[in-house]
């Protein structure tokens, strides 16, 4: 059977697409997790800062148009709880400085509560500042009091790091579980079409009638389209064994007239030379009607042996009862059929076919064979799992140098002279072999003789 | 003696800032390749056995140590004229602006001991000793040693004989000693009790003093009764030590750490590191070789000390509103006297 042209698989493609969005959706969820608690680590650090510089505003004062500012310890301790922090602070009443680190950059985009936050550098390091802005009255003067408090980055690097390993774990387990599940997916999404294919290999050759499988939608229309097809297919090869039927009737039947006539007209004639001539139309009509019956024969096995009835077939019966139908052909010529079991033996397959293929060996080993020999049969079992039956004979044996050329359709050997023969016999033996996925061979006997064996699967 | 001993006061006098140094040894192999100098406001006598310590393990190297007060150290540092390889400090809050000034390089020790983590503050600053601030008390102050444990058992003892104790007391005077000013800060810090007792200790013109050594030298020579906020590490090293007790106040010990600094100016930085590692090994591993620099405070209740924490919150007191602000208080209580 020609093997099916295959481009991609139905699964793989579902499964690499379900992969591949979940791995967009990993990536997105690493970067999602990354930023959000980029924000939180940030806004934490905010709040800290601004709890900072809160605390100092707080504790200033004005009396009588004086300054005090009394620094609560806490105001930069706490920036240092956590992590080791450098922190830095400045105060300034309208923008002139009056205690801290001078230099320290000021945030300027007050939001309405007289806040603002900035991430920049100071002393070669990242800070963040925050500074708050308060109002005072000076003797009817507004005057701004801006305290800045500044921190370096170490806690939310470090943060940072932590979630940023966090996210990463995250993203990779959603996506190692969103993989297995997608392969899972595809395979429950191909799992009707498995089993269609399982409903339909379960059949017999025969049973050609329309799929009973409930299938999802999606495969409804190739239900159909099967189902369509095997009602077509079913018509046809009723229609192929009708013809074969009646041809073999249409050519045989009439030869077989053709031939009572010629006995017939053979007795009544006395002239040796008349007998001779009637004598070979007898022969040429006797060849006709075989060659036809194995044409018949071989369209039968070819047709079979693609529809194979597969059933269990008791060799040792099959053999025996084919050495008896043809112990009247083997009489006429005195010719002795004998056959030999080592062993019983089962094998799965085709009776008709292989009771063919045993006939027409045995059959061209008594053609072929001198008068007064004989033809043995012997079944052995080889190597456990093959059963061979050989079919000996003392005649001359084969005399193409390669024996298994005999096999090709019409083919004869050179040793054919006076013997009824189509030429089909042994292609006829090798189907039905190969569809039984055994194996047949054919050679000469040391001594004389021919040898035809065939191995069979035995169960 | 593997070392040379050198003793000398010098000024180190240049255009814009002068600073005294006023002891110099120079330790070890001077003419080699491994030098190391150091600017320190520990005494020679007190730091050498740990240089020596050194020198056993790296004989090779050649160490230069200054002696200067704690504010020179700043001085030296900020003027950026003269380069040293090492800090070493009692200052604490001065350690801390110095290293948050982005003076210090950071550096992770190369260790293999776990060391406490107040010892280190950002990989810049490195303490390596434990000394609390003790209530030094003349033996004859007070009858049948009932002398006081806590601060308020001291207030009481004080209100009680107000007479006795007239000009017989002595601290720190905060306007002229950072380590005093240090102490007194964390003192307030923690307790209320530190107010009164200095309210009281005012009442009872109490005398001031630069230095730990005047005091105990006082309390020795009988001139004073009591000292307080004195360093203990000196008190117990006193020759005449048996003239009076050393009492670390049950209520509450303020503790000090002398601690290290490698300045990013430093011109040998690979010998500095190498003594950081040695003395954190020394100090934190083999500390019953020298009983100097012995950390052990099992003495103590763990829980009553105050360990005074390495970071910027020592910054806020030398904010100049926050230190005019505490001083005025400070004299406000204890120069009640000049006042009237």
């Amino acid at each position: 059977m020609k093997k099916p042209i295959v481009k991609g698989s139905i699964k793989r493609r579902l499964s690499a697409l379900l992969t591949i969005v979940a791995a967009i959706i990993a990536i997105f969820l690493y970067f999602l997790i990354q930023s959000v608690s980029r924000q939180i680590a940030q806004s934490s650090q905010d709040n800290i800062l601004l709890a900072s510089a809160t605390s100092i505003i707080d504790s200033s004062r004005f009396n009588k148009g004086e300054l005090s500012i009394d620094l609560p310890y806490s105001s930069l301790s706490m920036l240092d709880t956590v992590t080791d922090e450098r922190v830095f602070y400045s105060i300034k009443l309208d923008n002139k400085f009056l205690s801290g680190y001078k230099f320290l950059p000021k945030a300027d985009a007050f939001e309405t509560n007289n806040i603002a936050y900035l991430s920049g550098n100071f002393l070669e390091q990242n800070v963040r500042v925050v500074t708050v802005k308060r109002l005072f009255s000076i003797s009817g003067q507004p005057v701004a009091l801006e305290v800045s408090v500044a921190q370096t980055l170490n806690g939310l690097t470090k943060t940072l790091a932590n979630t940023s390993r966090a996210s990463l774990v995250v993203g990779v387990t959603f996506f190692l579980i969103a993989a297995v599940l997608s392969f899972m997916l595809a395979r429950s999404a191909v799992n009707p079409l498995a089993r269609l294919t399982r409903s339909i290999s379960k059949r017999g050759p025969k049973d050609l009638r329309p799929l009973a499988t409930s299938v999802p939608t999606e495969m409804v229309p190739l239900v159909s389209s099967l189902n369509s097809l095997m009602l077509r297919l079913e018509k046809s090869l009723t229609r192929s064994e009708d013809f074969i039927t009646e041809a073999a009737h249409r050519v045989r039947t009439p030869l077989t007239v053709v031939r009572a006539q010629a006995e017939m007209i053979l007795r009544h004639l006395d002239k040796p030379k008349n007998r001779k001539h009637i004598k070979e139309i007898i022969r040429a009509i006797d060849e006709s009607s075989r060659a036809a019956g194995q044409l018949l024969d071989h369209a039968m096995v070819t047709l079979r042996a693609d529809n194979l009835v597969l059933e269990k077939v008791n060799m040792n019966q099959l053999i025996s009862d084919t050495v008896e139908r043809l112990q009247p052909v083997a009489d006429l010529r005195d010719i002795s059929l004998q056959y030999q079991f080592f062993c019983q033996a089962n094998v799965v397959g085709d009776t008709i076919l292989l009771q063919n293929a045993l006939y027409n060996i045995i059959d061209n080993a008594i053609k072929y064979s001198p008068v007064d020999s004989t033809v043995h049969t012997t079944m052995l079992s080889s190597k456990k799992t093959y059963i061979e039956i050989k079919v000996n004979d003392t005649g001359s044996g084969f005399t193409l140098d390669e024996p298994s050329r005999l096999i090709e359709r019409f083919k004869r050997g050179e040793n054919v002279e006076g013997i009824i023969g189509s030429g089909l016999g042994l292609t006829i033996v090798h189907e039905v072999i190969q569809a039984h996925k055994g194996k047949l061979e054919i050679k000469n006997l040391v001594g004389g003789g021919a040898c035809v064996s065939f191995f069979l699967p035995s169960h | 003696m593997r070392f040379f001993f050198l003793a000398i006061s010098l000024v180190f006098a240049n255009l814009t800032n002068a600073f005294e140094v006023e002891e110099r040894a120079f330790f070890g192999n001077q003419t080699g390749k491994s030098k190391l100098s150091i600017i320190s406001t520990a005494d020679i006598k007190y730091f050498a056995p740990m240089i020596e310590l050194f020198l056993e393990r790296y004989p090779n190297y050649g160490i230069d140590y200054s002696v200067v007060s704690s504010t020179d150290v700043m001085k030296v540092m900020y003027s950026k004229k003269t380069s040293y390889d090492l800090i070493i400090s009692s200052a604490m809050d001065l350690q801390v602006k110095l290293a948050n000034d982005g003076f210090a390089k950071t550096y992770k020790p190369n260790i293999d001991i776990t060391i406490p983590s107040w010892s280190i503050w950002n990989n810049m600053i490195f303490g390596f000793t434990q000394e609390p601030a003790a209530i030094v008390i003349s033996k004859t102050a007070f009858k049948h040693d009932h002398f006081p444990r806590t601060r308020q058992e001291l207030i009481n003892k004080l209100r009680e004989n107000p007479d006795r104790f007239k000009r017989r007391m002595g601290t720190y005077d905060l306007r002229r000693s950072g380590l005093g000013y240090l102490f007194a800060t964390q003192d307030a810090r923690a307790t209320e009790t530190y107010w009164r007792l200095t309210e009281v200790m005012g009442q009872l013109e109490t005398n001031l003093y630069c230095c730990s050594s005047n005091m105990i030298e006082d309390v020795v020579s009988g001139e004073i009764d009591i000292a307080y906020n004195v360093l203990g590490s000196y008190a117990n090293n006193h020759p005449l030590s048996d003239k009076y007790v050393v009492i670390y106040p049950s209520d509450m010990t303020t503790v000090m750490s002398r601690s290290m600094i490698l300045p990013t100016s430093s011109g040998n930085e690979r010998s500095a590191k190498l003594f950081i590692d040695h003395v954190l090994e020394t100090v934190f591993v083999s500390s019953t070789q020298r009983t100097m620099y012995n950390l052990s405070l099992s003495t103590y209740e763990e829980n009553s000390l105050n360990r005074i924490k390495l970071g910027p919150g020592l910054m806020v007191f030398l904010d100049q509103f926050k230190k005019q602000k505490f001083l005025a208080e400070w004299e406000n209580a204890i120069l009640q006297t000049e006042k009237r």
